[in-house]
């Protein structure tokens, strides 16, 4: 099909583009272990307690990481004018966009990968639910981190102070996923409550949010 | 293309230039052939805040011809690009391009060279142009495409090279920028300041290329401050000035491509 | 504008004078939390035009979007509707959100409380405000559409803020409205709650329409700015 080979097409383009920069991994990686390391800080990390928050920093240290790494990824664009060249082609601009959200939700996940391990010995972690619901939370939070990030992302970039206006954006409109994530993270390492619920109104969030950003992308690519 | 009614506005002195024997010859021929411009600007303004960039510009560029576009520094030259490429609209005015008046519409048939490379300095240019062919897919374009391959050979580069974009010098960059641009064959190109900061040679290639596309009949309007630089591929000089276009000067068919000459049937 | 004011300000501020009279001296006292509760007639209001007036804001966002290229006049004055009402939203959501700490303060002993419907109306909040903000950090002919985009957003998201109401517990009393059997409010404090309720109506109705009024005010001044600045003598560049 012609349009998954265009999305494919963004999405190499992509990978290829942070394999020989590797601008967005790095930065992210070592800024959400920074937030990992402040927070243990900040809370001190003893078993009982640490169950309870962790979830919260989890997400709170991926949301700030994808964050500094989504306000990097239309600046790529943007840089040597290759914007124009994707708004002049034929192919539709909502291609560019799942593109750039696959790639940004590949590196959300490395992060994740590296991160994982690491917050669990961090905070003497293990869960007391269904740990391997985690497989299913994870990838559905970062799509919702992801989607609206990587649009708000476009949305500001010809506005002025775009790095300050992305979380300012971002952060209203997310706070049902976030909640979502949280309360079902929590739900899972404590095993007290079921995160049924949770992770099925994370799964709505994440469809309605990519169908509309999927809708309204075109207009904000040429918004003026 | 979807032809307009033509209005008969050539002669009222719109484009305010002296009317040569050649240029009424020139304009008699559009008369006999209505769907021979590619690109009509009726009053176009283009305002930033209160800043006039482009103030109603009324102006016909035929098929065929390939502009050179002069005039100093604010004058208006990119903005008037930027806007027949479709990258901005019009604040007052129509204009229609290729027949339409949507210019997003024909977007795809319009090749566009900016100020800046509009490739990725961290890919090779084969991989730049492939990933940009990779977006003209699917589109079916009557003339065909040219390969990646095709394309960089063109303008003079390997196609095997195997070193970032980033790492060229600018010739080389400018000529890979050229070669992205004319990839998917356009009827219309626009080519902003693509000679500056360029080395002789490199000038000397693309100038070789855009030549080649005139003869074809491909309508080029390309900006510039070096007129001389320019003029061996000029059927037209069109000087801007504070958002306007002020002079349209154009030269004698000698100059034009042979297949355009014979067509007009003019002896020089 | 000045005949808004004419006709606008003295029917609001009677119907207000009313909805006073009849929540300070008609109104019987609440049982359980005395004098205090009478907050509610200007809490219960100002939350629920901080409520109607998104609707409003989405309502003109989504004729802006529909109509910005095909009818650019009508979008124009579609986008000022949507500034008008995300503005005046603000401002109920804002009394709405103060005067429930004053009332919580003295009933529940604490001026705030992370239950979800007090969580929602401060999302709702903070989703205007960072309206407002994109609006003031765009320039140029791109503010409207990208502001009109972030209002779909905005309607989207707020049933969806709005559902956590259902699945997390509350202390929040009862809603007025649809509250199933139980929640209500006693008969006699009825015409205490519509005069109210019309009263801040026609205001914020009032305050619409003068915002609207003025930003068309001034998109008209941008205009002709513009069109005198495309008229003068154009600066040769030397």
């Amino acid at each position: 099909m012609s349009y998954t080979r265009i999305v494919w097409a963004h999405l190499a383009k992509d990978l290829r583009l942070e394999w020989r920069s590797k601008d967005a991994i790095n930065g992210m990686l070592f800024f959400s272990l920074l937030v990992v390391v402040l927070f243990s800080f900040a809370f001190d990390p003893t078993m009982a307690v640490s169950r309870q928050i962790a979830g919260g920093i989890l997400w709170v240290a991926l949301l700030f990481a994808s964050t500094t790494a989504l306000n990097q990824t239309w600046t790529r664009e943007l840089r040597h004018q290759v914007l124009d060249a994707q708004r002049m082609a034929p192919s539709p601009a909502s291609a560019l966009f799942l593109g750039k959200v696959l790639a940004n939700f590949l590196f959300v996940t490395m992060i994740q990968v590296v991160l994982g391990p690491l917050f669990i010995i961090f905070y003497n972690l293990h869960a007391l639910g269904q740990g391997w619901w985690m497989a299913v939370v994870l990838p559905l939070g970062t799509l919702a981190l992801v989607v609206n990030g990587t649009f708000f992302a476009a949305l500001s970039l010809r506005t002025r102070n775009r790095e300050m206006l992305l979380p300012l954006i971002l952060f209203p409109v997310s706070i049902p996923a976030l909640l979502a994530m949280v309360q079902s993270t929590s739900a899972i390492l404590t095993g007290e409550s079921d995160p049924g619920l949770w992770i099925n109104m994370l799964a709505g969030y994440d469809i309605i949010f990519m169908t509309l950003c999927l809708l309204l992308f075109e207009t904000i690519l040429n918004a003026e | 293309m979807r032809s307009r009614p033509y209005r008969g506005k050539y002669l009222d002195g719109a484009n305010a230039s002296p009317a040569s024997q050649t240029q009424r010859t020139f304009r008699i021929l559009q008369r006999v052939h209505p769907a021979a411009n590619v690109i009509e600007l009726r009053e176009v303004s283009k305002l930033y805040g209160t800043f006039a960039a482009l103030r109603k510009i009324t102006a016909e560029f035929h098929t065929g011809n390939s502009y050179v576009i002069l005039g100093p520094n604010g004058a208006g030259k990119s903005t008037l690009l930027r806007n027949l490429a479709g990258l901005t609209r019009p604040s007052f005015g129509t204009m229609t391009i290729l027949g339409s008046g949507e210019v997003s519409e024909v977007r795809s048939r319009i090749g566009y060279l900016g100020h800046d490379s509009m490739l990725y300095d961290e890919l090779t240019a084969m991989e730049n142009l492939r990933y940009s062919a990779s977006l003209y897919q699917g589109e079916t374009l009557s003339s065909g495409r040219w390969t990646p391959e095709q394309s960089l050979a063109m303008v003079g580069l390997d196609p095997a090279l195997n070193r970032p974009v980033g790492k060229f010098s600018q010739g080389m960059r400018q000529r890979a920028s050229l070669a992205r641009a004319l990839m998917a064959k356009p009827d219309l190109l626009l080519l902003d300041e693509p000679f500056s900061n360029v080395d002789l040679a490199s000038s000397a290639q693309m100038l070789h290329v855009l030549n080649q596309l005139r003869a074809a009949g491909n309508t080029i309007l390309l900006t510039t401050h070096q007129p001389d630089l320019a003029r061996p591929i000029a059927d037209c000089f069109c000087t801007m000035e504070a958002g306007q276009i002020v002079s349209m000067e154009y030269f004698p068919p000698s100059n034009a491509p042979a297949g355009m000459r014979s067509a007009a049937g003019l002896r020089a | 504008m000045k005949r808004t004011l004419q006709f606008g300000l003295p029917i609001a501020l009677g119907i207000l004078a009313i909805g006073f009279y009849q929540a300070m001296y008609v109104a019987p006292v609440e049982a359980t939390m005395g004098e205090i509760y009478r907050i509610f007639y200007y809490h219960v209001p100002s939350n629920t035009m901080g409520l109607l007036f998104p609707f409003l804001n989405f309502a003109a966002s989504a004729v802006y979007l529909f109509t910005r290229r095909s009818n650019p006049s009508l979008a124009q004055a579609a986008d000022a509707l949507a500034l008008a009402s995300a503005e005046v939203a603000l401002v109920f959501l804002t009394i709405g959100l103060a005067t429930g700490m004053l009332w919580a303060k003295p009933v529940w002993g604490i001026w705030w409380t992370w239950d979800p419907r007090l969580t929602s109306c401060l999302v709702l909040w903070l989703i205007y405000v960072s309206y407002l903000l994109l609006r003031r950090f765009t320039a140029g002919g791109q503010t409207q559409t990208l502001a009109a985009v972030l209002s779909v957003f905005a309607a989207v998201d707020v049933p969806i803020v709005y559902m956590s109401i259902r699945w997390w517990r509350t202390q929040h009393p009862s809603p007025v409205f649809f509250g199933g059997p139980g929640a209500g409010i006693d008969p006699h404090m009825w015409p205490a709650v519509l005069w109210n309720l019309t009263g801040w109506f026609l205001w914020g109705v009032m305050l619409v329409t003068l915002r609207y009024q003025l930003e068309r005010k001034r998109q008209r001044v941008e205009r002709k700015s513009a069109l005198n600045a495309l008229e003068a003598e154009p600066q040769m560049t030397p």
